[in-house]
């Protein structure tokens, strides 16, 4: 069996989920200090999470796609993102960036504010308390949200099959190997891609469970709670 | 705190290098438009050094073949045959459904040769003058038929046969989307039973879908197309769909415009017309037009 789906989709799958993290962090940092709108702009951010994929996907093909602005700014680098992996990754990180942002806020939103009042009383700077006081408090939230991503993006089929297309070795990734394998008439390629794709997706949920034990676990045992 | 400390920093760590790579990645694209790996880059440029030579422009071509899904299985075996043909040209496919395709081209996808399940689609590119004149043909025909589960019981002969007792669920594509769906309402209208045909159908999102409902013997019966019906040995096939009870299943192909290698395009669009090729397609159930 060829296995270069198998390589795509990590490849394709870990890229992003590195850019997700940053941007859903940012994202609802953003939100949470921004003061109008808020709720429109929370809609949007989320709105990949509920929009049916293949939705994000024609979206995006027509932002990328030779017709649009930034599709034309595009092409005067000569950049092409229709039917390449670097497609596959945005259509993943649209798709599982609202995973990311809403367990980032989640976890901002729960966290204790004093801790921030103290911080700016011994006059460390925003950026400072951001990184060395806030990040740390609610990192077990943010890996949690990474390997939610991480799954989200794994199992991304239709905005990937919209703008990167299904080529095979290129772009065929396992999600849409066993589309596939299916128009194909091939049963047992799509068994083997089901069972990897199964496996893979709930070794991801049972590592975030691990964690999230340990992690309450040595809390417990600092005695913080 | 400072085992976190630590962890924050390998994540930055990781973070700048994955970015580091990422604009890598970026000037690489902006080179070399259409490829996406540094060998694929080697390649093209290699390939540019020898379209210096006009002789030479025919070397190591790469065909961007976007084909409708149920051309899937036929399509590959066509591809390793092109390779002992034509070593030069290699032929890689992106696989979807016929109208995700058309949208796909519109928005300018790197395609050179598409190969439509349905004239509406290629008609639709014609239109907006994506297609290279003179290259669209109508290559093949795709058979409407009825099928049962294979140890069906139910003695199912004909179409008409739907309209009986004998069938209790149908399962059939959705006219709307699915193109053998349409056909399939199309043949129930000529025969005059469509009313008792719809209150007995299931409709199936393509037309894979309808064919795993028969085999697993969900409905009495379905309609799909023979080349579906060859692929699979759990159903047996009752009748052909009768003669000009609906339009014909033409599957055109063409040249795209925007392909850079219009002339291998159309050499493998010559090399689909040929004795070999015709024979494969006929073993996976097409019909030549």
């Amino acid at each position: 069996m060829d296995l270069s789906p198998l390589y795509i989709s990590i490849k394709v799958a870990f890229l992003a989920t590195i850019i997700t993290i940053f941007l859903g962090i940012a994202a609802a940092r953003y939100v949470l200090k921004v003061r109008r709108f808020k709720g429109l702009i929370d809609g949007i951010f989320t709105l990949p999470m509920v929009l049916p994929p293949t939705v994000v996907g024609f979206f995006l093909l027509v932002i990328f796609g030779k017709n649009s602005l930034i599709g034309k700014i595009l092409m005067q680098f000569n950049i092409n993102i229709v039917f390449t992996w670097v497609g596959a990754v945005i259509a993943s990180i649209v798709v599982a960036f609202p995973l990311m942002y809403r367990t980032a806020r989640g976890a901002f939103e729960q966290f204790d504010i004093t801790l921030i009042y103290a911080a700016r009383t011994l006059g460390i700077s925003e950026f400072k308390i951001f990184c060395k006081i806030i990040i740390p408090n609610v990192i077990p939230s943010i890996i949690a949200g990474t390997v939610l991503t991480f799954a989200r993006a794994l199992g991304e089929f239709g905005a990937t099959i919209m703008l990167a297309g299904n080529i095979p070795g290129r772009t065929q990734t396992m999600a849409i190997a066993v589309y596939t394998a299916v128009q194909a008439g091939d049963r047992a390629k799509a068994y083997n891609w089901v069972f990897i794709i199964c496996s893979m997706s709930f070794t991801s949920i049972i590592l975030i469970n691990f964690w999230n034990n340990r992690q309450t676990k040595s809390t417990a045992r600092r005695g913080d709670i | 705190m400072r085992s976190m400390r630590k962890n924050i920093l390998i994540l930055f760590i990781t973070a700048t290098m994955i970015l580091m790579l990422l604009s890598g990645c970026a000037t690489k694209l902006s080179a070399a438009p259409d490829s996406d790996t540094s060998a694929e880059i080697l390649k093209a440029s290699s390939s540019e050094a020898l379209a210096v030579n006009p002789s030479d422009t025919s070397e190591k071509a790469e065909l961007v073949v976007a084909a409708a899904a149920s051309l899937t299985d036929v399509a590959a075996e066509i591809a390793k045959m092109y390779k002992t043909v034509e070593p030069n040209v290699t032929i890689t496919y992106t696989f979807s459904s016929s109208g995700a395709l058309q949208t796909q081209i519109e928005e300018g996808a790197p395609v050179d040769v598409f190969m439509s399940a349905a004239k509406k689609q290629m008609t639709a590119l014609e239109q907006k003058g994506l297609i290279k004149e003179d290259t669209k043909k109508e290559l093949l025909v795709n058979k409407v038929v009825l099928i049962t589960p294979k140890d069906s019981t139910k003695e199912i002969k004909s179409f008409e046969d739907i309209a009986t007792d004998k069938v209790l669920k149908i399962a059939l594509g959705e006219p709307n989307s699915v193109p053998v769906g349409q056909y399939s309402e199309e043949i129930f209208t000529s025969l005059g039973i469509l009313d008792k045909v719809k209150v007995k159908s299931n409709y199936g999102n393509d037309v894979r879908q309808v064919l795993t409902w028969v085999e697993s013997g969900e409905v009495d019966c379905g309609v799909v197309y023979a080349t579906d019906a060859t692929s699979s040995d759990k159903i047996k096939v009752v009748c052909e769909a009768p003669k000009d009870s609906h339009k014909p299943a033409i599957y055109p192909v063409a040249v795209l415009k925007s392909s850079k290698y219009k002339v291998e395009a159309q050499a493998f669009l010559d090399f689909l017309s040929t004795t070999e090729v015709v024979n494969t397609f006929k073993k996976y159930g097409f019909e030549m037009k």
